[in-house]
This record gives structure tokens, C-alpha cells and sequence, in this order.
């Protein structure tokens, strides 16, 4: 089929501003949309600019704004986004981080959040030339959070992050706060309470649920947020008794 | 124009920041003063190593009896007894205590209902030299790179370890046998990077892209042993590529070894599970390379699904009979590749499969603590070493066993990181002059400038193509050095072409030019190495000479890359612990 490909472009050497390009392209409806900008990067125009890598959902290279949702372009087939012949489907780069190029982004305000929270095992106990021994139950409460790639679809798809508090760390940084958080072998919101209980922090986040909505690893983002907050109150509860 | 050239100065150097290279840099930064650095041509935790699924084996004896001898001995004669015996009883031994360190940094394995490290079968991995499957693989769901790798990320950070991410290797300088530093452009500004190391170590992944059908990411171009052949460092069996017998039909992607190991079965066109006549007692847990035979074998006899061979033909994995729950808790990630690349649920259907290209077995050859070797008389390099999928140590052989990748570089990583750290405290700084650096961007610049007249994409098929037929799971010599000879003129075609485009900033038709020309040169030579050996071994399989030989045959090969051609030398393999026979699964 015939689709057109409406692309976001933006060079910062030569433009001043960032304009849409088409790109009318033969695809199969079962390409991926990662292969029909690879189809016009490799035929069609070379400086067209973006990142990828495993092309199959699990590096987070490739997020991406397609039919405004973010989304990975290599998990995103053509019928899920071109319903009829000669569709036009855009493409535009994450929102909320700054354009370098094209359809990437400048991911370092994303990763210094991330790094805010911790997001290392600061254990309970030191164990010796064996594993720390976790039940399924307690392993299964970590499972969701563990999914995250870093993609940053959350962060871009974030009302907060995008207009009322553009120092919230976001959704990301939260959901690898709560794989720690919850894990059974880590000290857990201790470690983190000086993060997480901010306005900047977990607070800010006030249940939109567009994270959830876009996470491409399904993860119930607003969920562990909420699980969170819940884990504070609780926290300081406790120790306002034990004061 | 003269390029604007930043120096930088580190005892460490790190190309690479997958699994092995995040490893290395734990270690490295241990060391308290020790100045290390990382650079990856990709950002944080975007390496392919994420994209392994089933397993990690080390003989825990969590679920029952295991023994690392066992897992020693499953490794060499998976291999074809072309393994290092002594690497591979390292390799098993070292991996027990290598789990306990990753479970005890963070890693979020699946576990036992008494809270222990679960553990599942995998291709090849067997009880008591070789009577039946063993549980072996530790795993965590189908998703254990993405755990290894978050999990060492998350510790580099804690350790504060320097990253330089999107810098891409152009060149290691080296002063004779010496390592002297690297040279990186920045993809954000185009800028070239000297570093000056004490050490430097390679780790850049697999190269699988220079197959048609591959598992591999886009970003696995074999940049490091491409710049180091160049320089003149050896490839050691170069010949031996795996091919997994399970890719996604059509698009490459993994299906695990592991849905076999909990159950899984192949089909071929008539819903017969065929590997009863290849493997009678591992069945569909037999290696890799024999499974991948067994599939192209039922194809070519009009066994597969199409009934034709000359179509693009494929097989069956049948997972219908293991149910939806035990899909969803043990292979969610698969369960949902299913769905979103082929609209099928895997526990209603079974799933249409290939051979993919998967892992190189070969690379840069290195003694047990990652040090580059630098001939068959066992001379090495100072201050150069390799890890992880780009080395060969060698535990591979001619055939890696399903989660001995990821064993390889956290048991090897960690070794060649002790080593590294060990070695700069004893070493003086090194200062690299600033001439490789000017003749790395003036090269760069021309390739900016000169005009791109749309033959890169020509030649990056057509490579793809000649590897796949003459260069894949079964070979022949009149096809192969017919592929050498088109390899040669693919690569002085790809000398003489530009970019087209004179961005400095994220200039991605640069790199992708760039690791084209890498991928070129290892494609080269892998199939020279291939046609120079003539036997049947492993992954190997000619038709030409289908037989093992082990009298001329049973020895490492070193291929040097020279202008125009490759030369060999044969390296003897180390044998001290089994004696090699033929291999019966």
C-alpha cells in the first residue's frame, strides 16, 4: 500500500524552525514504521535523522510522537496507524526534551532525573556466595517496574512535566524509584524519601494516567506512582508515631 | 578545514557499554584513583545485550543436581571440541559465584516457591555428560539481558563511572604492540575525540548485521575487531557464525531457546516434531547449529510449512500445549512479540520460524584475563584487551551453547576489569601525538562532503545477500570464494563513496557509512576464513567437505586482514581435559 509519511524535520545548522516534510512511500501494512523511515533514510533522503537500534521494543531507541501518541517506531506497524490507502501518518519527535535533530532528543534532563532516585539496590543485608533469598510474591510485586527501557515516552506523554511543573522528575524516574521501593532486598523509601517526598517528586504527579496510556511495556505507570505515594504516607505516619 | 580535536586523559578506556563493557568498567572503577572511562556510539541501556531473553547458566543445583564440571564439558562438546578446555572449566566455574554477584546487586531473577534463583532447561545444557536435559538456566522471565544490563548500569552509576555516550570508535592508535589510546567523532557535534589510555578495552558487540535475516540490533557493526584488523590485530575463528534456529519467519526477531526448554516443540509442514530423527534423546533442546541443520534439512526435503523449498520456506514452534498461564508468567516478553509482530497468540497457534543470524563465535583473540593475543606463538598486545561478543577467549568453539553468551562476558568482563585495574596502577600515563586524530578527521570531513549517489544501500544489500547464501548455515567452496571476490569489490566501492551531507550535528549518515565499512571488512573475513576451512565442524557445515577433520582441522584459525586479501595461521587449541569425539545428542 501507499502511505504518506508527514516527518517533523529540524536541522539546527540550517533551519530555524522545525516544519513538516512528506515523504509518500509503498509499504507493506505489516512494516513497521521503524522500516519505513529506514526505507526513506536509506533511499529517499540520508539526512533524515533519528535513533534506533534493537527494532524489536525492548532498547528503547525509538520513541517517538506517530499520530500524536508517543510510541516505539519498531513496535508500531503500518495498519495500526494507516487505516486506507495513501493515509497520511506523522511522525514527531518526544515532547517536553529538547530537539537535537529531527526525531531525537536530548535525553539528559531525563537521565539526571532518573539518577535523582537512586535507581540501585542500597541493600537490607549483605548476603555471602549465595542469593538473597525472595519469595515469588515479594519478586512479583517488582515484576512491572523491572519493565521500563528508559524510553521516555512517559516523561513526553506527561501533562505535569509539560506545562505545570517542568522540574517534576516524572513518570520514568518514579517507576524506577518504585522497582526499588518495593523490592523486598532493598531498604527501600528510606533511601529515597528526600526525592520522592517533594513537590518535584511524587506529588507532583496528579493521575492523568496519559503514561499509562503510552507505555510501550504496558506498565501500569500511574499504579506505582500511586503505590508510592501511598508508601510515604505510610512511612511518615509510622514515624511521626514512633517520635 | 581543520577539525576542532578535544583530548581527553584516563588510565581505563572502556569502547562499549554493553553487558561485558559495563562489567569491566565495575570492576575497573573498584580501584579507587583509577581514572575510567566508557564511550558507546549508543545512549544508556540501549546495547543488545538487553535483548538477550532466556537465561544465564551457572550449575547452582537450585531446582537439582548440577555440577560446573558438567556444564565445563557441555560447553566443549557443544562447541565441537574447538573450546579452550581450561577457558571453558573457567567459565563454568566462575559462573555460580558470577549469578550470586549480579542477584546481589539487584538482579531481579525468577524465583523457586522457597525464594531461590529459578532455573530452566536450554539447548545443549546436560546432566552427568550428556544422559538429559538439566534445569541450569537462571533466568528472569524472558527478559534476562534487560535485567543484566539495567542491573550493571544501575551499579555503574552508583560507582560514578564516566560515561561518553553517542561517541563512535574511528581508530585505536597503536605504538607496535603497544595500546596508546583511542579516537572517537561525537555524534552531537561531529567533533573528534583523542583519548589516551593505559589501557584500553574493546567490547562492541556482535556483527551480525551483515546478514540478511538477524536477531541482532541495527548497532551491531563489529566496530571494535573492524578497527582493529585494520591496525593489523588478528580475528580468531572468524568462520564460526551461529545461526539460531528460532527467528521470527520473515523479520529475524528471537523467539527464546527457553519456550523449548519449558516445553516447546518444533514442526515441520506435516506437524511432525522432526527432531526425533536428529536428536533422539535432547530433542528440541539438541544446539543450536544442529537444529538449525535439522530445520534447513525439512525444508529442503519439501517438509516445511510451504511445501516448497524454493520459497522462502519455514517450520513451526508449537507452544499451544504449554497454556496461556505458564506463557504469560515465563515468556510475557515473547507472548507479546507474537501478538504485535504477527497478530498471533502463541497459545492458541504455533509460531511460523527461521534461522536468524545470531552470534559470532569468533573475534579478538584473548587469554583468560581479556588481553589481545597477538599471534599463534601466544605474543600479546600491551594495554589492549577485548570482551563480551567482539572477543574470543575461546569457550564458543564452533558452537555456543543458548546462554553462554551472557555467562561469556560477566565471568570474562569481570576477569579482563580485575586485570585492567591491576595493570594501570603499574603503568605510566600515555600520551597519543595529535596526528592520528587529523588524519581521522580529514578523512571524516571527505566522506561529509563527498556526494552520496545512492550505492550505499546498493552495497549494504548485496553484502547481506552474498553472506546469507554463500556465507550461511550450509556452505560450499565454489560459492564462497566467489562470495570473497564480490566481498573485495563491494569494499573498494564503499571506500569511494560520501555522505552527501555536511551536518556536523548528529551526522547519522556518517556512522551508518562508517559501520557499514566495518561490517564490510569483518563480512570479508568471515568468508575468507570460512572457504579456508575445509571441514564440517560446529556451526561449519560445507558440502563440500562434510566431514569432521580433526588431523588437518582441529585448531583455532587467526585471519589477519591485509589491503586486498587475508592470511591465516593456525593456533593450537587446548585439549588438557576431554578428549575430542564425534558429537551424538
Amino acid at each position: 500500500m501507499n502511505i504518506i509519511l508527514r516527518i517533523l524535520r529540524y536541522n539546527p545548522q540550517t533551519d530555524n524552525a522545525s516544519q513538516f516534510q512528506d515523504f509518500s512511500v509503498t509499504v507493506e501494512p505489516t512494516d513497521r514504521i521503524l522500516d519505513v523511515l529506514m526505507l526513506i533514510k536509506r533511499n529517499l533522503d540520508s539526512t533524515l535523522s533519528f535513533r534506533k537500534s534493537c527494532a524489536h521494543g525492548v532498547c528503547g531507541s525509538d520513541s517517538m510522537i506517530i499520530n500524536g501518541l508517543e510510541r516505539l517506531a519498531c513496535k508500531t506497524l503500518v495498519h495500526d496507524v494507516a487505516g486506507e490507502e495513501n493515509a497520511v501518518v506523522t511522525v514527531e519527535p518526544l515532547k517536553s526534551l529538547p530537539v537535537q535533530r529531527d526525531l531525537m532528543v536530548d535525553y539528559g534532563k531525563f537521565f539526571e532525573a532518573y539518577r535523582q532516585v537512586k535507581p540501585f539496590l542500597t541493600p537490607a543485608r549483605q548476603v555471602e556466595r549465595a542469593e538473597n533469598i525472595q519469595t515469588p510474591a515479594e519478586r512479583s510485586r517488582i515484576d512491572d517496574p523491572t519493565k521500563c527501557i528508559l524510553c521516555a515516552s512517559c516523561h513526553s506523554a506527561c501533562p505535569v512535566v509539560a506545562d505545570k511543573n517542568v522540574d517534576f522528575i516524572g513518570p520514568a524516574a518514579l517507576v524506577q524509584a518504585a522497582r526499588f521501593v518495593f523490592d523486598s532486598r532493598d531498604q527501600g523509601l528510606k533511601p529515597r524519601l528526600d526525592v520522592l517526598d517533594q513537590p518535584n517528586g511524587a506529588w507532583s504527579c496528579k493521575s492523568h494516567f496519559k503514561c499509562t496510556r503510552v507505555c510501550p511495556r504496558g506498565i501500569k505507570v500511574t499504579k506505582n506512582i500511586n503505590l508510592t505515594k501511598r508508601e510515604i504516607k505510610t512511612f511518615k505516619e509510622k514515624t511521626n508515631k514512633d517520635t | 578545514m581543520m577539525s576542532s580535536v578535544f583530548k581527553h586523559e584516563f588510565d581505563a578506556v572502556i569502547v562499549g557499554s554493553g553487558g561485558s563493557g559495563l562489567y569491566v568498567a565495575l570492576e575497573a572503577s573498584r580501584v579507587p584513583g583509577n581514572r575510567t572511562a566508557v564511550i558507546s556510539k549508543l545512549l544508556p541501556i540501549r546495547s543488545h545485550t538487553g535483548a538477550a531473553q532466556g537465561g544465564i547458566g551457572a550449575a547452582l543445583g537450585n531446582v537439582e543436581e548440577d555440577k560446573p564440571q558438567w556444564h565445563a564439558f557441555d560447553t566443549v562438546k557443544g562447541g565441537d571440541y574447538l573450546v579452550d578446555q581450561k577457558s571453558a572449566a573457567i567459565l563454568a566455574e566462575d559462573a555460580v559465584q558470577a549469578v550470586y554477584d549480579l542477584e546481589n546487586r539487584g538482579l531481579p531473577f525468577s524465583r523457586t516457591e522457597d525464594g531461590r534463583i529459578d532455573q530452566r532447561r536450554f539447548g545443549g545444557h546436560t546432566r552427568n555428560f550428556g544422559e538429559a536435559p538439566i534445569k541450569r538456566s537462571c533466568y528472569a522471565a524472558d527478559r534476562t539481558g534487560h535485567m543484566i544490563l539495567q542491573t550493571l548500569y544501575q551499579q555503574c552509576i552508583k560507582n560514578e563511572v564516566s560515561f561518553f555516550d553517542e561517541f563512535h570508535l574511528v581508530d585505536v592508535l597503536l605504538d607496535g604492540r603497544k595500546c596508546m589510546g583511542i579516537v572517537a567523532v561525537e555524534l552531537a557535534t561531529g567533533a573528534i575525540h583523542v583519548f589516551s589510555a593505559k589501557a584500553v578495552l574493546v567490547a562492541t558487540g556482535g556483527f551480525g548485521r551483515m546478514y540478511r535475516t538477524t536477531s541482532n540490533a541495527y548497532a551491531n557493526t563489529g566496530d571494535g575487531p573492524a578497527v582493529l584488523a585494520r591496525r593489523g590485530v588478528p580475528l580468531e575463528d572468524m568462520e564460526f557464525f551461529q545461526f539460531h534456529p528460532t527467528g521470527i519467519r520473515g523479520m529475524g526477531i528471537l523467539i527464546t531457546e527457553g519456550l523449548r526448554g519449558e516445553g516447546g516443540i518444533l514442526r515441520n509442514g506435516n506437524g511432525e516434531r522432526f527432531m526425533e530423527q536428529y536428536a533422539p534423546t535432547l530433542l528440541d533442546l539438541a544446539p543450536r547449529d544442529m537444529i538449525a541443520r535439522a530445520i534447513m534439512t525439512e525444508i529442503r526435503s519439501g517438509r516445511g510449512v510451504l511445501g516448497d523449498p524454493a520459497r522462502d520456506d519455514y517450520v513451526y514452534l508449537d507452544a499451544t500445549h504449554l497454556g496461556r498461564d505458564i506463557l504469560q508468567k515465563k515468556l510475557p516478553d515473547i507472548t507479546d512479540f507474537c501478538r504485535t509482530y504477527l497478530s498471533l497468540d502463541p497459545a492458541e497457534k504455533p509460531i511460523p520460524v527461521q534461522p536468524t543470524a545470531h552470534y559470532a563465535m569468533g573475534g579478538i583473540p584473548t587469554d583468560l584475563d581479556g588481553r589481545v593475543i597477538a599471534n599463534a606463538k601466544g605474543n600479546m598486545y600491551e594495554g589492549l584487551y577485548a570482551a563480551g561478543e567482539c572477543a574470543c577467549v575461546s569457550v564458543h568453539g564452533a558452537n555456543r551453547l543458548g546462554t553462554n553468551s551472557l555467562v561469556d562476558l560477566i565471568v570474562f568482563g569481570r576477569r579482563a576489569g580485575r586485570h585492567m585495574a591491576e595493570f594501570v596502577k603499574n603503568t605510566d600515563t600515555k600520551v597519543v601525538s595529535a596526528d592520528a586524530s587529523e588524519i581521522a578527521g580529514d578523512i571524516l570531513n571527505r566522506m561529509r562532503r563527498k556526494r552520496n549517489d545512492g550505492d550505499t544501500e546498493k552495497i549494504r544489500t548485496s553484502m547481506k545477500t552474498v553472506m546469507m547464501n554463500a556465507v550461511g548455515i550450509y556452505r560450499h567452496g565454489d560459492k564462497m570464494s566467489e562470495a570473497v571476490k564480490q566481498l573485495q569489490s563491494l569494499r573498494r566501492q564503499a571506500a569511494q563513496i560520501g555522505v552527501g551531507d555536511e551536518s556536523r550535528a548528529y551526522n547519522t549518515g556518517l556512522l551508518e557509512l562508517l559501520e557499514l565499512q566495518n561490517l564490510l571488512d569483518l563480512a570479508f573475513v568471515t568468508a575468507a576464513s570460512a572457504e579456508n576451512r575445509k571441514e564440517s565442524r560446529g556451526a561449519h557445515a560445507r558440502e563440500d567437505f562434510p566431514s569432521l577433520d580433526d588431523e588437518a582441522y582441529l585448531n583455532h584459525t587467526l585471519a589477519w586482514l591485509d589491503d586486498d586479501s587475508v592470511h591465516f595461521a593456525a593456533k593450537s587449541v587446548d585439549l588438557s581435559i576431554w578428549k575430542p569425539k564425534p558429537r551424538e545428542y
